[in-house]
Formats: C-alpha cells, structure tokens, sequence
C-alpha cells in the first residue's frame, strides 16, 4: 500500500491542531506553518498525480481491513487532479489572507483553513459513501466557521441560512445513503457499482429515489437551479479570500456526482438509465441562465462575483451532466479553469474593494494604483467571462463542443453563448463603473474613505500568479486536456477501480507492501 | 411495529420541516434537531427491524440485527450534535447582533 495517498488527510488534521492550541497567540508563526502545510501539500499532491497519472487505481485500505467491510481511500487520475489542485488553491488563499491581513480579523482563521482543506482532500480521495458523508461534514463545518469569519451582521445571517440550507441538505443525505444500504446492503463505492448491477430494471424504485436523492444532496454543494439560492449570499458576504477557496467547495459537489453517477448509477446501470442526466442537464441550463442574469443585475461587486461563480460551476455542470467520456473530459478542463477563475476573481474583488471602502458599483474618486487594479479586474473579467486569450474560451468551446449531438442542444448553446454575452456586458458595466468613470474630474470624496493603502507586491501576487496559472492552462491546453479526457475515460470504464477495491486482497499481508 | 417506525418518521419529518420553514432562528432549530432525529430512526430501520437480536455473533443465536446502521446511527448522531451546537452560537451572534431572530437577511439600504 502507498501510505503517501491518506497524506493529504493526515497532514491538515495534524497541523490544525497544532495551530488552535498550541501556536494561537502567534499569528506569523500560524501563516508560516499553515503555509508550510500547503506548500507540502501540494508538493505531495503533485507526486500522486505523477503516480496516478500512469492510470493505475491505487487503494489505501484504513486499517488494513478488506473492503467492502473497512473504509477505502482511493486514488485515481480524478481524485489525485482534484487534490493537487485544492493544495494549489489552499496556498494562493494563504497567502492571500496573510498577505492582506484577513486572518488577524479574528481567531483560528488558518486552523479553521486547514479543517477545509482535509475535508475536501478527503472528499476527493474516500471510495465509501458513508465515508464521504463524514468529510462532507468536516468541510462543512470548517466552512461553517470561515464563511462567518470577521462577524458583522449581514455576514452572520448569511452565515445562519449557509448553515441551516446545508443541515437540512445533510439529512437529506444520511436519507439517500440509509436507502441506498437498505437496497444493497453496502456502501462502498466498488461494492455498490457491482450490487446495483444485479437488482433487475423491475424491482429498482428504491434505488432510483436513492439515486436521485443523492443527486438533490450533491446538486445542493454544486448549487443547481432550483437548490442555488445558498450561493450567492454566501459568497458574496464571506471574507472574500474565503469565497476564493469556496469556489473549489461548487466542486466537490459536481466531483460527487460524476463518481457516483458514473461509478455507481451509471448509464449502464439497468435500475437508473439515464435518469440523472435527464434532470441534471435542464437544472444546469437554468443555472447559467440564473448566474448570467445575475452578474448583469448586481449592484455590488461581491454578489457580481458570486453569480459569475454560480454560473461558472453551472458551465461545468452541463457537461458534467452530458455523462459521456467526451463531455466528461470537458468538464473536467473547464473545473480546473473555473476553480481557478472564480478564486482569481474574488481576491482581486478584495483588493478593489478594502481600497474603496465599499463593494457598491457606483462611480466615486479613483484609488492609488487605479491602473493596476483595472488591469488585474480586466484579466479576470475575460478568465470568468470566456473570452480568448485565456482558458474560459477554450473550456466553454470544449464544453459546446461537446454537448453537440446532445437532445437539447439549442437550449444548451443559446444558454452558454447567450450567458457568456450577459457576463461580458456586465463585467464590462462593472468595470468602467469601478476604474473608468472613477477617473472623471469633479467627483465627490465619499465619507468614511478609507487611507490610501499601496497594493504591497505580496497581495497583488496570488492574484497575478492565479492569472499566470490560467495563461499556462491555455498554453498547455493540450497535455491537461489529454489527461482528462484520459481521467474521463478511467471514469467511464469502472471495472478497473471495482477490481482495484475489491480484489487483491486475501487477508495475509504482503510483506513488501509494508 | 414496521407501521409504528414508520409514522413516527413521517410525524417527525413533517414536523421538523414545518418549524423550519417558519423563518424564526428557534423554530428553525428545533425544525433541524426533529428532522435530525427522524433521519436517524430512519437509518436504524435501514438494517430491518428486529426485537431482542443481538448484533455481534454468539453461540446458539440464529437471528442477528444488522450492526451497521448501529454503527451508521451513533455517527450520525455524533455529527449532528456538533452541527447543532455550531448552528445555536451563530444562531445567538446573529440575533444579538441584528437585534431580531428573523432568517432572512436584512438589505442594505443602497441596495433598495
């Protein structure tokens, strides 16, 4: 057994600890460990997606029990993609916050940091469904605690409805499991792809209602129409580096559905068909539409950039809800993009709006560095909106490219195309608003102003280097594509992941494994 | 005794979610805590009902009750008790700090 493939659990659940307890009065010192943590992180990540990358599925048995009895943690081009790039995320939001100062705002922020950062690692790597219930709820909670970080009113009512939106979608969840194990008796992931083969298309309603509650349970992470209403308050009234790393958390929801619904309730499954796809598809085109609307109808900044979010994770979704190797390969291109698009834009919304003192879109004097600023909320708005040169335009062409000979391809298109429009227009509102017409003589100061404050080379770099990333995604577009679609592929032909947790395993301990 | 568990699950959920559609932080609360409590009678049920079934081998035994959901339940349980005492400290700093116990977020006055 690879005991690196539970390292990106193990590590954030050693450090956090350490950071509450026994370095809280410290503040530098919890940048520099948590920091630290990150950077090992994504350096493990990184070797594991090497390792992973040959398209052998690695099986980390807890305890060296046999599955299906004991928890798995499986590793595979999918999961070992997805970990390395919430570590990469997880640093760029570091630095960030530290940079910034977010994290002195109040207590435990980088503790509370790594919490979320296990959890999604875990969510990633699990091959159990229960188990994937109980990291959901371990960054669930640490999201619980980041989303309401710094206080304040507005923000602790968001803070409440997140809480209660997700609580009541965690029932939800322990509903759709107890189901599915009454059905089959199971909740490994391998073990339940193999159980759900043998239930016969005439006796499959429970398993379907499962089928479909986990899909309502995930859709409620990835923020589809009609369960999104959640997101944008959320993100836009959370300290805005914490919205960054939100943006991988829509994720974790779409990554649930393509494993389960692809390993477990694929369309070859006889007792589900193509059920999930037949609502997921009209659900994600509503969404775009929703986060297009919604990026021209703000009037703030923060809700402007949670809609392109939503919008953003909803592209993504209608391929993921394609459920083909093509689509599939799709969406996973355009996950990376619009990860790192969604964080790009809310730590450059944070820069421009501490310097103005208010996320209003409304004309008001310029800032110091209004260049700079423009510039880097320029780069961003053409990442979000799609448009060449960077990688949104390559994503969304993959993603239309895709979807082609899909049934409801001229809702698709008109949606995504249409939207794309609507984003442009609003980006480009908001951005002449914010930097152009600031520049107008005669405008009146506005009170409560805050001083001039120098963008300090540290808080404009996770910007830059998230933009940087975004240029390289579009430069080498052609090996990350032939990964995923490599990943799709994997994803698409289960009996290797099946055999991987399943079999190999007589009980006797290998000695060269250990 | 399958009719009984069932009611009981269906009068629970049907509780729990008319407290929290009232909007009010403690009805909210309770709402989450009931619809807690029939999600975890409802995975207990997941392993089929049995009376008096041991769920850990013994000599002489024939009939064993399922030890999973057992197992699944006391997690569940664990997790939502946690999550409950998370969401009454935001519920109180909410409340203290808007000064009324309503859900909804209040609009900022620009926002008009």
């Amino acid at each position: 057994m690879n005991h690196w493939i539970i390292a990106p659990v193990v590590l954030p659940a050693m450090v956090a600890p350490m950071l509450a307890y026994v370095m809280r009065h410290d503040v530098v010192l919890q940048r520099v460990v948590s920091l630290a943590a990150a950077l090992v992180l994504s350096a493990i990540a990184a070797g594991l997606l090497v390792t992973a990358a040959s398209g052998e599925v690695q099986v980390y048995r807890l305890g060296d029990w046999p599955a299906p009895f004991g928890i798995v943690l499986v590793l595979d081009r999918l999961s070992a993609m997805l970990v390395l790039l919430t570590a990469v995320l997880g640093v760029i939001v570091l630095i960030h916050a530290s940079a910034t100062g977010w994290d002195r705002k109040g207590r435990h922020f980088h503790a509370l940091m790594q919490f979320q950062i296990m959890g999604i690692c875990g969510a990633f790597l699990t091959g159990d469904a229960f188990n994937l219930f109980v990291v959901f709820e371990i960054l669930l909670i640490a999201s619980y605690g980041l989303a309401i970080f710094g206080g304040g009113e507005a923000r602790l009512k968001a803070g409440l409805q997140y809480v209660i939106m997700n609580l009541a979608g965690s029932a939800l969840f322990l509903i759709a499991l107890g189901t599915l194990y009454a059905s089959t008796g199971t909740l490994n992931i391998a073990d339940l792809a193999l159980k759900l083969r043998e239930i016969p298309a005439e006796e499959a309603a429970l398993v379907r209602v499962a089928a479909m509650l986990m899909m309502i349970v995930f859709a409620i992470k990835a923020a589809l129409f009609p369960v999104q209403f959640w997101l944008p308050g959320t993100y836009a009234l959370a300290p805005a580096p914490v919205a960054a790393l939100f943006a991988i958390m829509t994720k974790v929801g779409a990554y649930a559905i393509l494993r389960l619904h692809t390993v477990v309730f694929g369309p070859d499954a006889q007792a589900i068909g193509a059920l999930p796809g037949d609502w997921l598809m009209p659900a994600a085109i509503v969404t775009v539409a929703i986060g297009a609307l919604g990026v021209m109808g703000s009037k703030r900044l923060m809700p402007l950039a949670a809609f392109a979010a939503l919008g953003s994770t909803a592209t993504m979704m209608l391929a993921v809800a394609g459920f083909a190797p093509l689509a599939a390969g799709a969406a996973l291109y355009y996950l990376v993009h619009s990860t790192l698009a969604a964080a790009a834009l809310f730590l450059v919304a944070d820069l421009v709006l501490t310097r103005r003192g208010s996320d209003l879109l409304a004309a008001q004097p310029a800032t110091a560095q209004n260049g700079l600023l423009a510039a880097l909320f320029f780069g961003v708005a053409i990442a979000v909106a799609g448009m060449p040169p960077l990688s949104g335009f390559l994503g969304k062409l993959l993603v239309l490219d895709a979807l082609k000979d899909h049934d409801l391809r001229v809702w698709i298109w008109g949606a995504v195309l249409i939207g794309s429009l609507l984003t442009i227009v609003g980006f480009a509102r908001a951005g002449s608003v914010l930097f152009w017409k600031s520049t107008a003589p005669g405008l009146e100061p506005v009170p409560n102003a805050p001083e001039p404050m120098p963008i300090s080379p540290a808080q404009a770099a996770p910007s830059i280097a998230v933009l940087c990333l975004l240029g390289l995604l579009t430069v080498f577009a052609g090996p990350v594509m032939r990964y995923t679609d490599a990943t799709a592929a994997q994803l698409f032909a289960p009996a290797p992941y099946i055999e991987a947790v399943l079999e190999n395993q007589d009980g006797t301990k290998d000695p060269e494994d250990h | 005794m399958e009719l009984i568990v069932a009611v009981s699950v269906g009068a629970l959920t049907a509780a729990g979610v008319y407290l929290m559609l009232r909007l009010r932080v403690f009805p909210v609360i309770l709402g989450l805590t009931l619809l807690s409590y029939a999600t975890n009678v409802f995975l207990f049920a997941t392993g089929r009902l049995a009376v008096g079934a041991p769920p850990v081998l013994k000599d002489g035994i024939e009939i064993y009750s399922d030890p999973l959901p057992q197992a699944l339940v006391l997690t569940a349980i664990v997790i939502s008790f946690g999550m409950t005492a998370v969401l009454v400290l935001i519920a109180l700093g909410a409340t203290v700090e808007a000064g009324t116990d309503e859900v909804n977020v209040p609009r900022k006055e620009d926002d008009k």
